[in-house]
């Protein structure tokens, strides 16, 4: 059976979420990148009509179209590297109070230490697959921050059931990919071995 | 140049456009097909397809596979005979604005250390050409990449000593894959570089990419480190999407040139599972023929 979430996000609904469980989301839903992530934290703007405490966020830059009555739909729109975001999460967890982190790939130490801190998660949509997220959005109730252009704007919409949505962080901290990086790195390491002899350069 | 000539010759830049946003090319949609059809990983096996499933929606809706179109950079042979090359630059920037319009794309351009949107996919530089003089020849042909942002990411390029050798090069191209690759949405199409500069040696890697999958160096030995390379990223298996499976490449090209004997130069641009590339040639008389789509065109 399906496991959703839905907004409002509360601690009990994530706690037990363990790394590698995949999910869903049903509920309200905010795009949310570099430029988004540095308004609210460097410049201190909140968006108007979205709560990010207790709610979620996706790191994604959508392409959105104007149906035949004017109003925005999704055309595509997939998740982008959440490392880019490595470098503010953990604060913008702590200052807004968010719960779940949508993106692509892994995310960092310090993420993962203010996912257990306050209660959160990060979770991995597959990449590039946009038109299936797409399809997930009922409804584009909003756009703030459309000075920063299309992909950087803050886009509200409803979703229903939106997945697969793998948990990389855990509210333990426990970080999925960092745990497949440490094997990716010992399979590396091996190769170069058997072939050269002597370790890897850590660089 | 006249207005209804300039028109044809815009529509055909747009709808190529179109075509590689919308469709993958034949040689990786085949390949990607290939690689879900093998992976025996349950998790692994969701991921591919939830892939298999995007390409197709997108095909039937037509709409942009990935919502990251990238940035739009055009490679172009000019044959000296083909007639309208004084208008290359112009019906680019043209369709890219066009083709952000209709399709939609999505308008990536920023300006230069700016947060200010061009809004259109136009800009200075932008879309990036690059041009070709192909002596003797009436056509164009001309090929487009998608760069997109996660799939650029891992991207860069180094110059090595000459003594440092094989294994230089392997644990600089490893230790890439491996730290920047999950992110970049693997099953990766991997393009290397080899030659003296780290700019040349860039460049080298970025014919690589566009090069078909499948497709091998003309030189023995960079064909059989090709075969190498693959073997052993794969032996990792950091695909589908960093989660883990049987695979972490699509393919290796490399382009390698003659180089000066005090320097190795690498150069390493990798594309994703959606590595987005078009291909056509344009004759003389503005028909033209789809290379990398046939199966779009033909059914």
């Amino acid at each position: 059976m399906k496991k959703v979430i839905t907004t409002p996000i509360t601690y009990d609904q994530i706690k037990e979420l363990r790394i590698g469980d995949t999910v869903y989301l049903s509920g309200m839903l905010a795009t949310c990148r570099d430029a988004g992530h540095h308004r609210v934290l460097a410049e201190g703007v909140m968006p108007q009509h979205f709560e990010f405490r207790d709610g979620a966020i996706f790191h994604a830059g959508p392409i959105v179209g104007k149906d035949e009555n004017g109003r925005d739909y999704m055309v595509s729109i997939g998740p982008t590297t959440s490392r880019r975001m490595e470098k503010l999460e953990a604060q913008f967890i702590r200052e807004t109070g968010v719960r779940l982190i949508i993106g692509k790939g892994g995310m960092m130490k310090d993420t993962a230490e203010a996912c257990r801190k306050y209660g959160a998660i990060h979770c991995a949509f597959p990449g590039g697959c946009a038109v299936v997220a797409a399809q997930a959005v009922e409804e584009v109730t909003g756009c703030e921050w459309e000075d920063l252009g299309m992909p950087e704007a803050l886009w509200i919409m409803r979703v229903k059931e939106f997945g697969p949505l793998v948990v990389s962080i855990d509210t333990t901290g426990a970080n999925l990919f960092d745990e497949r990086k440490i094997e990716y790195r010992k399979r590396m390491n091996e190769v170069l071995e058997g072939e050269f002899g002597g370790g890897c350069s850590a660089k | 140049m006249n207005r209804i000539i300039k028109d044809k010759f815009v529509n055909i830049v747009a709808d190529m456009t179109s075509m590689t946003g919308i469709y993958l090319p034949d040689d990786v949609e085949k390949k990607l097909r290939e690689l879900a059809a093998e992976e025996t990983k349950p998790e692994a096996v969701t991921m591919y397809e939830c892939m298999i499933r995007d390409i197709e929606m997108a095909a039937e809706l037509g709409r942009p596979l990935c919502q990251d179109t990238g940035a739009l950079q055009f490679f172009a042979d000019v044959g000296t005979g083909f007639p309208y090359m004084d208008a290359i630059e112009s019906v680019i920037h043209e369709a890219a604005i066009k083709a952000t319009r209709e399709i939609p794309l999505r308008p990536n351009v920023v300006e230069p250390l700016g947060e200010y949107n061009t809004g259109n996919n136009e800009g200075y530089g932008a879309p990036y050409i690059q041009y070709r003089l192909d002596p003797g020849s009436s056509d164009l042909r001309l090929r487009l990449y998608m760069a997109g942002g996660g799939s650029s990411l891992p991207g860069r390029s180094k110059v090595l000593m000459p003594l440092e050798g094989i294994e230089g090069i392997k644990r600089f191209v490893y230790e890439t894959v491996v730290e920047w690759g999950t992110n970049a949405c693997p099953p990766l199409q991997l393009g290397i570089g080899l030659g003296t500069c780290a700019e040349t040696s860039a460049l080298l890697s970025k014919m690589a990419l566009l090069r078909p999958l499948g497709t091998h160096s003309s030189f023995p030995k960079v064909a059989k480190l090709e075969e190498e390379i693959q073997r052993e990223l794969d032996s990792i298996g950091i695909a589908p999407l960093g989660f883990g499976g049987s695979h972490t490449v699509m393919g290796v090209n490399i382009e390698a040139a003659g180089h000066h004997p005090a320097t190795i130069g690498v150069g390493i641009t990798t594309g994703c599972w959606a590595t987005r590339r078009g291909e056509i040639v344009i004759h003389d008389d503005l028909s033209y023929d789809v290379i990398s789509h046939k199966r779009v065109f033909e059914g």
